[in-house]
């Protein structure tokens, strides 16, 4: 019955018939809800809703549908909503797409009050071991993320929104941006390829985004382009934090310019690779054993490397195989990387503790920053542990995993002052026992 | 015996819950405490029979269904009961009422061990009035009905403990027992092993088959005498029926339990498990009970490798068995299942071959009026809840918005163990679990010790031990309010309570016999 009625009035209304109907979100899809608004010319808004939390918030899922349509500047429609426990960043981020795709409200948004968390900032030097994805349009995996401890999360925009739905998915990331509380974790998101991609840093970059994901990275100048958007946008919005970059090689072409890519901004913080799409590039079937990409990824290892930016490993796709997550891992590390991707939160601890110093390694930086912090104080130019010098990189590399493992809490920061105290008693490093080869 | 409704009277109960003085014509004592009332007496009996009125060969076969209530002396307002180890597959209990429809009988109470969706035709024998009310677990469809008070006599919803003790006290007097068996002989001995529709144990309807007035076994598999093992003894068996299917095995027993796979879950599974090794309870012969739901399930498995790695061994589990639990006994981390319900086929294969995966009834595990019960010496236990208060008493049987969700089964019974642990969401999508007052009282918070959800552990006050025992073991140790806190302002402020009408649907019945809380009409 409405449709036609609706058809009616386009006509009426003008050339072009402009879409008096918009609808979006998910029916029956738990933590989201669905919604239609239809634009009338008079009549004020009438409200249907049919919620499964009408008892408890009944009374706030009709505020909040108010409060929205008051904001985006509709006065005239019909409004149907089928709440399946969406809360109200979800519920008004529906809205405002389906007000937008019924073509009102044109210009208007109407952001959430921030939520606790939205401040939060980053650091270049985080250690980012894990990153876990999030569909950008499914608001139900949101919520409780964080509390699975990964390094990061990425609210995903580009391959898991379809693409009828990148508009809602957006807004709706854009409201989990300001509204959510993600606790310690790195707030990224993963932008969608070229135009769009640029719309989506307009609008999220003013929510507090820590890291932007640019897919299927080729160039230099892409590179750049988002990045020049981002800060556009930052400064707009008053962000004072640059907006950090990770670009994401996938193809051959994004291979041989890994370098460039790497070096576009001071803002990339890492490089990373997606594998899907680079053998899908190659023609190739992507196998466990993953012979196939072995050079990309020693490409990107190298590139980051040479950039001096932090290489990251691709995801790994089985979620049921956590033995087989933990070998890639321990493979990734050995290679070079230092973090990867997640797609279930189950995937992350194996991620984390595999990226993660062991407590032989622990052990062993300890004595070695020891001994050339010792060396260091005594004037002495060569810094030996037992009977094996320790050369500057070797230092470096011990101080990265103490680093890692203080922040970790592996060891307490106060580390240096319990070691000191056996030094200071004239035990010498030096004497340390070494492993019976030598070796560490 | 026709049955009337009478106006009901409310009065308060020792935790400050109205129930009514009166259900289903019957006097009631309202909630004392745990363990504040005492009854005396003698326990109900059947009627003493001699076998010279039975067939002396031992066939006590009838034609049908039918039949068999005609022999028994069905009349209207009698009360039949069923079991519900078929759980969403049972066929029985349909059949029973289809044919108590066609004899004309009119008022009937069914007295299930529990009910399920499979059991939404019961509804228009309510209607039709061959059915009056049910006592018994209520969900689905039947839950609606009772909820919407369309049912003309009140619920009594009782745990499996319960329901053994309102048998065995005379609450609730069985003229017919109707007994749905897997396997049995033509003498009545029946047992949920062997058939097409094996299910496990049978022990559901052991005192059905103890205290009923008339027994009758229903079976789509007959065997030449002796069925064994005998969960029913033919002894108290008056008539055996054969029909073609008794029950949907698809829906008895699940092929294969799966662990869940939702995150949310598995972390308040993981950090239960925790608790559990890091409070001590894990040690050297232990016992722990945990349900089939996807969280309780999932925190038996994270168990069973933190005992493998701490080469520890438990001397029981107590069941719902599932493949998990199977593995557990055949590698030797445990020494026996004692099993109430077999959830999977691995379950019931393991209780028809290794004896030390043992079947146990409600008088065993679960009967408070007993002299003692497995489910006081189990060392922990981890059950769900729908709703838990800052006073940690836990609602399972309503939803928050005051609607019948589910039976309470054996949940109360097993509080009794020295830890109860809930595993419990902070929230569903937007319904904060823990709240100032639960909706429907189903476990007062004096037995329930621990509450495990993804934001944080809270112990109850009164458990000192507890606190201290994981006290900088790295676990998330939290106060329930903050926890509460935090989910209501996520949910966006505090959540409104139900509006709930004047008019008591049912009463729910704590393990003694008493009135704990009362489920209200909702207002639509």
């Amino acid at each position: 019955m409405a449709q036609p009625r609706a058809r009616e009035l386009g006509r009426g209304r003008a050339a072009g018939a402009m879409t008096r109907i918009g609808q979006a979100g998910h029916r029956g899809e738990r933590s989201d809800c669905w919604v239609r608004v239809e634009a009338r010319d008079e009549g004020g808004v009438i409200l249907c809703v049919k919620s499964k939390v009408e008892v408890m918030y009944g009374h706030a899922v009709r505020s909040t549908c108010l409060t929205v349509l008051d904001a985006m500047g509709v006065r005239n429609a019909a409004l149907t909503v089928e709440d399946q426990g969406a809360l109200d960043f979800v519920l008004a981020a529906r809205l405002e797409a389906a007000v937008k795709r019924a073509g009102m409200g044109a210009g208007a948004t109407f952001l959430p009050p921030p939520g606790g968390g939205f401040d939060g900032q980053t650091a270049r030097e985080r250690f980012r071991r894990s990153r876990l994805y999030l569909p950008g349009d499914q608001p139900k995996h949101f919520l409780n993320a964080h509390l699975h401890h990964p390094d990061a999360i990425i609210l995903d925009l580009e391959d898991a929104v379809a693409p009828a739905e990148k508009d809602a998915a957006r807004l709706l990331v854009r409201n989990a941006l300001r509204v959510v509380d993600f606790g310690s974790c790195e707030r990224m998101v993963r932008i969608n390829q070229g135009q769009l991609g640029l719309e989506d840093v307009d609008t999220v970059v003013p929510q507090n985004v820590h890291v932007i994901l640019i897919p299927k990275a080729e160039s230099a100048e892409q590179v750049m382009a988002v990045d020049a958007r981002a800060n556009a946008a930052r400064l707009d919005a008053g962000l004072t934090a640059p907006c950090l970059l990770m670009p994401i090689i996938e193809s051959a072409l994004g291979c041989f310019h890994a370098l460039a890519i790497a070096s576009a901004s001071p803002n990339v913080v890492a490089l990373t690779i997606g594998l899907e799409d680079y053998t899908a590039d190659l023609g190739v079937e992507r196998t466990a054993e993953g012979r196939e990409s072995l050079w990309a990824r020693q490409v990107v290892v190298n590139a980051a490397r040479a950039a001096g930016v932090a290489p990251s490993d691709s995801v790994f796709s089985d979620v049921s195989d956590l033995e087989g997550l933990r070998a890639a891992v321990l493979e990734a590390e050995a290679l070079g990387f230092e973090g990867k991707g997640c797609i279930h939160p189950k995937q992350v601890p194996v991620v984390n503790a595999g990226f993660a110093p062991t407590p032989e390694e622990i052990a062993k930086a300890q004595r070695i920053v020891l001994a050339f912090e010792d060396a260091t104080q005594r004037g002495v130019g060569v810094v030996a542990l037992g009977s094996k010098m320790v050369d500057a990189p070797v230092v470096k590399r011990a101080l990265r995993t103490l680093r890692m493992a203080e922040a970790l809490a592996m060891v307490p920061q106060d580390w240096r002052r319990r070691a000191g105290g056996t030094l200071a008693d004239g035990d010498d490093v030096r004497k340390e026992p070494l492993a019976e080869d030598g070796s560490w | 015996m026709a049955r009337t409704a009478a106006p009901v009277t409310l009065t308060s109960n020792a935790l400050g819950r109205l129930v009514p003085e009166m259900v289903n014509g019957q006097q009631q004592v309202p909630f004392q405490g745990v363990h504040g009332y005492r009854v005396q007496g003698r326990k109900a009996a059947p009627p003493i029979r001699s076998a010279a009125d039975y067939p002396p060969g031992g066939d006590k076969r009838v034609a049908t269904l039918a039949e068999a209530l005609e022999a028994c002396g069905i009349q209207d307002g009698m009360t039949l009961s069923t079991h519900h180890h078929f759980r969403n597959g049972d066929l029985v209990a349909n059949m029973l009422f289809d044919a108590c429809g066609k004899l004309g009988k009119r008022d009937l109470m069914w007295f299930p061990s529990a009910s399920f969706p499979c059991h939404a035709p019961i509804i228009a024998h309510m209607d039709a009035g061959v059915v009056h009310h049910i006592e018994g677990s209520l969900n689905g469809p039947l839950g609606d009905y009772c909820t919407d008070g369309r049912m003309r006599g009140l619920g009594v919803l009782r745990s499996h403990g319960g329901r053994w003790q309102a048998i065995q006290d005379g609450e609730v007097h069985v003229d017919i027992a109707v007994i749905a068996a897997p396997c049995a002989d033509p003498f009545g001995n029946a047992n949920g092993v062997h058939g097409p529709a094996a299910c496990g144990s049978l022990y559901f309807a052991l005192a059905d088959s103890l205290y009923a007035d008339r027994v009758i076994v229903v079976t789509d598999h007959l065997v030449q005498f002796p069925a064994v093992p005998w969960h029913i003894q033919g002894n108290n068996v008056d008539y055996v029926v054969c029909v073609d299917r008794i029950g949907d095995p698809a829906r008895i027993v699940s092929g294969t339990t799966e662990i869940t796979n939702s995150p949310d879950r598995l972390l308040v599974a993981d950090w239960t498990a925790r608790f559990v090794r890091d409070a001590g309870i894990m040690k050297e012969g232990f016992s722990f009970q945990a349900g089939a739901g996807g969280t309780t399930l999932a925190f038996a498995i994270y168990l069973q490798e933190m005992m493998k790695q701490a080469g520890v061994r438990a001397r029981f589990v107590r069941g719902g068995s599932t493949n998990y639990l199977v593995k557990m006994l055949d590698e030797g981390l445990t020494d026996y299942i004692l099993d109430g319900q077999t959830f999977d086929q691995d379950g019931v294969v393991s209780m028809r071959e290794n004896p030390r995966h043992q079947a146990t009834s409600p008088f065993t595990s679960y009967n408070y009026h007993g002299k003692g019960f497995f489910g006081t010496f189990v060392d922990v236990v981890v059950l769900g809840a729908t709703e838990v208060d800052v006073n940690f008493n836990a609602n399972v049987v309503t939803h928050s918005d005051g609607r019948l969700l589910h039976g309470i089964g054996g949940w109360q019974n097993c509080l009794f163990a020295k830890c109860t642990v809930l595993a419990v969401p902070a929230m569903r999508d937007r319904i904060p679990v823990i709240v100032d007052d639960v909706t429907t009282l189903t476990g007062p918070g004096d037995l329930i010790d621990v509450i495990v959800t993804e934001r944080g552990i809270a112990i109850n006050p009164r458990r000192g031990d507890l606190r201290e025992a994981v006290r900088g073991k790295g676990l998330p140790i939290r106060d329930i309010r903050d926890i509460q806190r935090e989910a209501e302002q996520i949910c966006g402020g505090r959540p409104r309570p139900p509006r709930r009408s004047h008019q008591v649907v049912a009463a729910v019945k704590w393990v003694d016999g008493t009135l704990l809380d009362s489920v209200w009409k909702a207002e639509r």
